[in-house]
């Protein structure tokens, strides 16, 4: 069959834009900072260790419960920094707007970065604004870049991540993915589910503030869980096995996964962080983490071993097992 | 749980011998893996996948007419988003949005018909593929649209109906099937009754059953149980759904706007009376009417095995191309790409080497 253009997939997240990096890109622009894909690149400047990153936000709707795309791109920055334990310190920010966008929408968006930037102690310091023509855009699209300062001597990565490792996350998943989906055209549905969008910094500095042994953390966005913790077990090499009654997965989220035939493995989180650390140090890392806001549902869900070397497997609830495998990525576009 | 589990060991000792069960309903494939229920299952009672799968069971050459119809000028095509990755001979509706036919994904027939009101210049096609569970829906965005003279909204129908397929497999001497967990979802509409003739004509039990693990447990111990005793009855384990009739307005419904036909099934061929087509009074909204669609012979990988594990006579590992090249991310066969396919089942929650 033919596969000569870019469908929608190729931007969700999964095995089908990972193959669009490794084929595509990885091969014409290959160098040791950019192969390691992780969140962010590591650049080594002045004799400090800095995190360098970019994303692009073409969430729709641009206005959602728990959020807009503003605050969306600002934290999704934020946290691509903190994961690799990087204090986030300045920004970029551009816009490509659509001819009659309303002033007042993006009004509320600057506020929003404005807002949650300060919150975060992130400086924006630099931007650019492209108009074009009415229709070929949906209200907005923001780009960003962040830099950040290293403040850990941990060696942070996909790829650092031992087995004996506890994997732990913050607090319940799919929210903002879900929230999302409810104000789709054609999909819209009542819910409560708000965007657990949110700065993760605080909560990242209070867990690598403890001294623990933290090997790797993620921000479990495009892909979910699901993406997260595959890409990690290929990376490190390891088995993965998490457990689904330790799964925090609110009921609004699971009824309307289930209604849309989703798994909430896979749904987007913009407020999550996927913590991987030595066990014997699991229980100061879960402390710290809930006396943080962002922390106070933390709980481990699950832990690493040798076998099998690459895999994800999940322990069900009724005692079965099963295989985590990568999300091909088509299911929800644009999401963030 | 452990229970059902417990009951199950004892009862498939008690049957004796090695029993083969086989689950209609795509969703219930799908619970099984998804649970990792079928481990749990005694070696002597094995689970197959039945044709419960809509996207699955549908004939590529229905893919080819819709690939064909999108690429006419004015038309919108709008399906549930399972068939746009699903390969036609050439191309698949996925690929063809991208190179920029209108393909949009809806969530009901009714978004479809609410579609074709916002868009009074283009015409708006529906895919209809599914069982008994979706028909309704569609007979009533039909009839909806026949009342409120929605001239550009059209169906291009291949939807099928459960009984038939069964009373099918059970013809089939290879197969040798010893009870159906019969879909809950179907059985919501038609009422469990339409199972009865497997009883009575083929001594084989049939237990409808719920999508919770332990709904599928207790449907399996139900079986097993009938076995033991030497009874083949239809039992309702999902009754909080499902009760003798069914929907009856639904089913009028259905009986207003659809009359039965015989239709191809992939993997099966055609059956007799096994598919819903649309009444000539309703012919307008008939899309291979209104718009003169046909469906050319359509040519698939010669190496796929999906017919095969649509009839549960092969399982994917089975398949030469499972794996590599077959896989989600480039799927050759429909059962790779569903959501509810055995393939992709097997490939996501089993793994390849499985």
């Amino acid at each position: 069959m033919r596969r000569d253009r870019i469908l929608l997939a190729h931007g969700g997240g999964g095995s089908v834009t990972r193959e669009l990096i490794d084929k595509l890109f990885l091969v014409r622009l290959e160098n040791p900072l950019l192969k390691p894909l992780d969140d962010s690149a590591v650049l080594v400047m002045g004799g400090k260790r800095h995190a360098f990153t970019t994303d692009s936000y073409v969430v729709k709707p641009y206005i959602f419960p728990g959020g807009d795309i503003g605050k969306l791109a600002v934290c999704g920055t934020i946290n691509d920094l903190a994961v690799m334990g990087a204090r986030p310190l300045w920004m970029s920010l551009s816009f490509i707007l659509e001819e009659g966008l309303l002033i007042a929408d993006l009004q509320r968006i600057v506020e929003s970065i404005g807002a949650t930037a300060a919150e975060a102690g992130v400086q924006i310091v630099t931007g650019d604004t492209k108009v074009v023509e009415c229709g070929k855009c949906e209200g907005l699209y923001v780009n960003t870049a962040g830099l950040g300062e290293i403040v850990t001597t941990n060696s942070l990565g996909a790829s650092n991540v031992k087995p004996g490792d506890t994997v732990i996350i913050n607090g319940p998943i799919g929210e903002h993915g879900v929230a999302v989906m409810s104000q789709r055209e054609g999909i819209a549905f009542q819910t409560n589910v708000v965007s657990d969008c949110a700065p993760l910094w605080s909560l990242v500095k209070a867990i690598l503030d403890t001294g623990a042994e933290v090997h790797a953390m993620r921000d479990p966005t495009r892909g979910g869980v699901a993406a997260a913790v595959c890409d990690i077990a290929r990376a490190s090499n390891v088995g993965i096995r998490l457990h689904e009654d330790a799964l925090p997965i609110g009921r609004e989220v699971r009824g309307a996964c289930d209604l849309l035939g989703f798994d909430p493995l896979t749904i987007a989180n913009e407020g999550k962080v996927l913590v991987f650390c030595r066990a014997a140090d699991t229980a100061s890392v879960l402390a710290a983490m809930r006396e943080n806001p962002l922390g106070k549902h933390a709980c481990v869900i699950g832990e690493v071993s040798e076998q099998p070397p690459g895999t994800v497997t999940l322990r069900t609830t009724i005692g079965g097992e099963r295989i985590i495998d990568m999300p091909t990525g088509e299911d929800l576009p644009r999401i963030c | 749980m452990k229970a059902m589990v417990q009951n199950i060991a004892q009862l498939s000792q008690r049957v004796g011998h090695d029993v083969k069960f086989m689950e209609v309903c795509g969703t219930h494939t799908m619970a099984t893996f998804r649970s990792g229920l079928r481990q749990l299952l005694p070696v002597s009672v094995r689970l197959v996948s039945g044709p419960g799968c809509p996207v699955c069971v549908t004939d590529p050459s229905y893919l080819d007419a819709a690939i064909e119809l999108c690429g006419r000028p004015n038309i919108i095509i709008a399906t549930f988003g399972d068939l746009v990755r699903v390969p036609g001979t050439d191309t698949s509706l996925e690929q063809e949005r991208a190179a920029g036919a209108n393909v949009r994904i809806v969530y009901s027939p009714n978004d479809a018909l609410m579609l074709a009101r916002e868009s009074p210049s283009k015409k708006v096609v529906f895919l209809g593929v599914g069982f008994e569970t979706t028909a309704p829906t569609i007979a009533w965005a039909i009839w909806r649209a026949a009342r409120d003279d929605v001239q550009n909204f059209s169906v291009l129908c291949a939807h099928k109906t459960m009984p038939q397929a069964m009373d099918a497999l059970l013809r089939d001497k290879e197969l040798k099937i010893d009870g159906f967990l019969c879909p809950g979802h179907v059985s919501v509409i038609t009422g469990a009754h339409i199972y009865r003739f497997i009883c009575e004509r083929y001594r084989i039990p049939c237990v409808v059953s719920g999508f919770e693990s332990w709904d599928i447990l207790k449907s399996i111990e139900l079986l097993l149980r009938q076995l033991a005793e030497g009874r083949a009855e239809v039992e309702n384990e999902y009754s909080r759904s499902v009760n003798e009739r069914g929907n009856e307005a639904a089913q009028r419904l259905m009986a207003e706007v659809f009359e039965p036909c015989d239709t191809v099934w992939r993997g099966i061929g055609i059956i007799p009376g096994s598919g819903l087509a649309i009444r000539d009074k309703y012919a307008c909204f008939d899309a291979t009417k209104a718009l003169g669609v046909t469906f050319p012979e359509a040519h698939v990988n010669p190496l796929c095995r999906c017919g095969s594990v649509l009839r549960g006579a092969a399982s994917p590992p089975d398949c030469r191309l499972f794996g590599h090249p077959c896989s989600p991310t480039h799927p050759i066969g429909p059962c790779m790409v569903s959501g509810e396919g055995v393939c992709a089942a097997y490939y996501k929650y089993e793994g390849v080497a499985a």
